[in-house]
């Protein structure tokens, strides 16, 4: 049995099934409250937890992710919303050189199940501070599992994951999808770390896809079909933990590969996985691996600006085409 | 800030706990002491932050928590941790760099944490404690415990966002923490009055709506009793305390660093010459609490538990290369993460 929601009340569903589940979980953030999410990802919550369990903070993004850092070593399970990826470096040191080490620093003494929520894309016309998508500066930092997911399934499976996880998690939800709607399950489920998904088995190149491009990647392979190109799109949900198995056996199979990824395109998750990926693949290699990402601009306010510079279905069937015509 | 309490007996406190304040104060400096030899000894690697001549701020505060309480310190912790119980061998261990130590030879003099003790952590950032401590107190007020948290920080963290940031947080929802800035003048060598208009810590405190109190911090006593009011007042849900303990560090910034083109002699001397642990033992005697001959088993106490300690530190062994590997995320199942 599936229903049809949005990718927003997805996000809150698995917020309140967990909070519902477990006393000593609770939700922090800006706006979480009153207005239940700057995105509606928390809609309700507040008049049904009260407003100790669901925490509208002032504007001081390092100091309550701190705060959260001192709750999870206490006992609680906290679940920090950070606006949007940019604000996070707001609070880049208690994110990278707090939450990540400290379990580490400390000897293993300590467990910290704490999961930040954040948003990534751009495509709202918000420009350059409200538009990127920095995930890959989280994935720098050894210590914080981070968690890309693509549709409102995948998000409410691996959200649940992610608050019952007993370490840090960047969760990075993309704010492009919050009003899309979906078809999910109507039982309860979760969804696990580490396990790659593939969305659509094909023979001729693997597309790893991050988050909405994922989406993207199957309607460009739906496409590219009709002109006889087989592509296998894999989603990797976690981008830490890899799911290095799956990927190469995929690219093994197919001797291509394209990565798409939301970030800039110097520094990106991309080339982390490529490189990590090369010894075993580098033999089956029929091409140079490729990448499409942001173009390392800031984002640009006017739309006439903004989506030439976005990666998309269009600029996916593109790359993927020009690949095969060489 | 004069000490309104000529006679330690206007405290109320027991012989037994005057003795244990001694101790402990002793057992820091003695600590202290022991990190410089080992260090000139060429035993200990990286940087160690010296509480020397503070020790009165962590002992007279400490003394108002229970082992259920929770206590955040900062790079210059050893005083904190020793004041709030840590295990003095383990410690050394750690400041030595070996598997023995609290934190396996992973943290160092900067890291030392014991959560079994509610001691959550040392700190090598600035003012990053800060927000822990307040979340702690956001934990304890949430499970609807009667605990309560120190947050122990310098006056160069007092300008870190997070000071503002957090004491603003615990004031608005009147969490269970007292903040102790150990206002010892100066981030490593630059002066607090040169870079701050008004260099009293305390008079902050207004702006956040929370009582703010500045105590002498080389006197023992009179850390304990402002820091008792804060504590109390915290337990029973009043809210959070901004205590400014006026102190001096008579060494330099860290072990390797002597602290000498920076500060006037003068300054240093008269600060020097009100050292917390000499002014004390000498009220002590004076008001004939306790006797020359008690005290010097108590400092012989100390004295050998320190030794004892270095003595464990430098016969454990070194952890294993592959330890490096390891403790980066709690495993569950079995699964092992890169």
């Amino acid at each position: 049995m599936t229903k049809k929601i949005t990718y927003a009340q997805a996000i809150c569903e698995a917020i309140d099934e967990e909070m519902a589940r477990d006393k000593n979980v609770l939700i922090l953030g800006e706006d979480v409250g009153v207005l239940g999410g700057n995105f509606k990802t928390a809609v309700g919550l507040q008049e049904k937890y009260g407003d100790l369990r669901v925490k509208d903070t002032p504007i001081s993004e390092n100091s309550f992710l701190g705060m959260s850092l001192g709750m999870s070593l206490t006992g609680l399970r906290p679940i920090v919303e950070i606006m949007f990826s940019d604000f996070l470096l707001l609070a880049a040191d208690q994110l990278l050189n707090q939450i990540a080490k400290i379990r580490y620093m400390s000897g293993g003494q300590v467990k910290v199940p704490l999961t930040i929520r954040t948003t990534i894309g751009a495509g709202r016309s918000s420009a350059a501070q409200h538009s990127q998508s920095l995930h890959a500066i989280m994935c720098h930092v050894p210590g914080l599992k981070v968690v890309v997911p693509s549709s409102a399934a995948e998000a409410k499976g691996l959200l649940k994951t992610a608050i019952r996880e007993d370490n840090p998690v960047v969760f990075i939800e993309h704010k492009m999808e919050y009003n899309q709607q979906y078809e999910i399950p109507e039982r309860e489920y979760t969804i696990p770390f580490g396990k790659a998904n593939v969305l659509r088995e094909g023979s001729d190149i693997t597309v790893i896809a991050t988050s909405s491009l994922a989406l993207k990647a199957v309607k460009a392979a739906d496409e590219l079909a009709k002109e006889g190109i087989k592509i296998e799109v894999i989603d990797p949900r976690t981008l830490i933990p890899l799911d290095r198995d799956t990927l190469i056996t995929s690219v093994k199979k197919t001797g291509k590969v394209l990565i798409a990824d939301e970030g800039y395109e110097r520094c990106n998750i991309a080339a982390e996985i490529v490189m990590d990926l090369m010894p075993d693949i580098f033999y089956y290699l029929d091409n140079p691996p490729e990448r499409l990402c942001l173009p390392n601009f800031p984002l640009p306010f006017s739309p006439a600006l903004e989506f030439p510079l976005i990666p998309d279905q269009q600029k996916l069937y593109k790359k993927i085409k020009k690949i095969f015509k060489d | 800030m004069e000490n309104k309490f000529k006679l330690i007996k206007s405290y109320k406190l027991s012989k037994g706990k005057l003795l244990k304040i001694y101790l402990t104060m002793v057992k820091i400096r003695d600590f202290e002491n022991a990190i410089t030899d080992v260090y000139s000894r060429g035993l200990m690697n990286g940087l160690a932050h010296l509480y020397i001549g503070e020790e009165a701020i962590a002992t007279g505060v400490c003394l108002n928590l229970t082992p259920q309480d929770y206590a955040v310190s900062t790079h210059r912790g050893h005083g904190h941790l020793i004041a709030q119980g840590a295990e003095i061998k383990k410690m050394m261990a750690e400041v030595l760099g070996r598997k023995t130590g609290y934190c396996k030879g992973k943290g160092g003099s900067m890291h030392i944490m014991d959560i079994s003790k509610g001691i959550l952590g040392a700190n090598g950032i600035v003012g990053a404690g800060i927000p822990m401590a307040t979340g702690a107190a956001y934990s304890a007020k949430y499970r609807g415990t009667a605990q309560v948290v120190v947050s122990f920080f310098g006056d160069a963290a007092s300008n870190q966002g997070t000071f503002h940031e957090s004491i603003n947080m615990a004031a608005a929802w009147k969490l269970p923490v007292v903040y102790v800035c150990e206002n010892n003048l100066f981030g490593i060598s630059v002066d607090l009055r040169k870079v701050t208009g008004n260099p009293n810590i305390a008079d902050r405190a207004f702006g956040y709506g929370i009582p703010g109190v500045a105590v002498d911090g080389n006197d023992v006593l009179e850390v304990y009793r402002v820091t008792h009011t804060a504590f109390i007042r915290a337990r029973n849900g009043e809210g959070p305390t901004l205590v400014e303990c006026k102190t001096y560090r008579q060494k330099g910034h860290h072990i390797g660093e002597p602290g000498t083109v920076y500060r006037l002699e003068e300054e240093k001397r008269a600060w020097i010459k009100r050292d917390p642990i000499k002014t004390f033992r000498e009220r002590l005697i004076k008001e004939k609490i306790i006797s020359e001959e008690e005290i010097k088993n108590l400092e012989k106490e100390s004295r050998e538990l320190i030794e004892e300690a270095v003595q464990f530190a430098e016969n454990s062994p070194f952890p294993e290369p592959e330890e490096a590997y390891q403790d980066l995320f709690y495993e569950t199942e079995g699964v092992k993460e890169r």
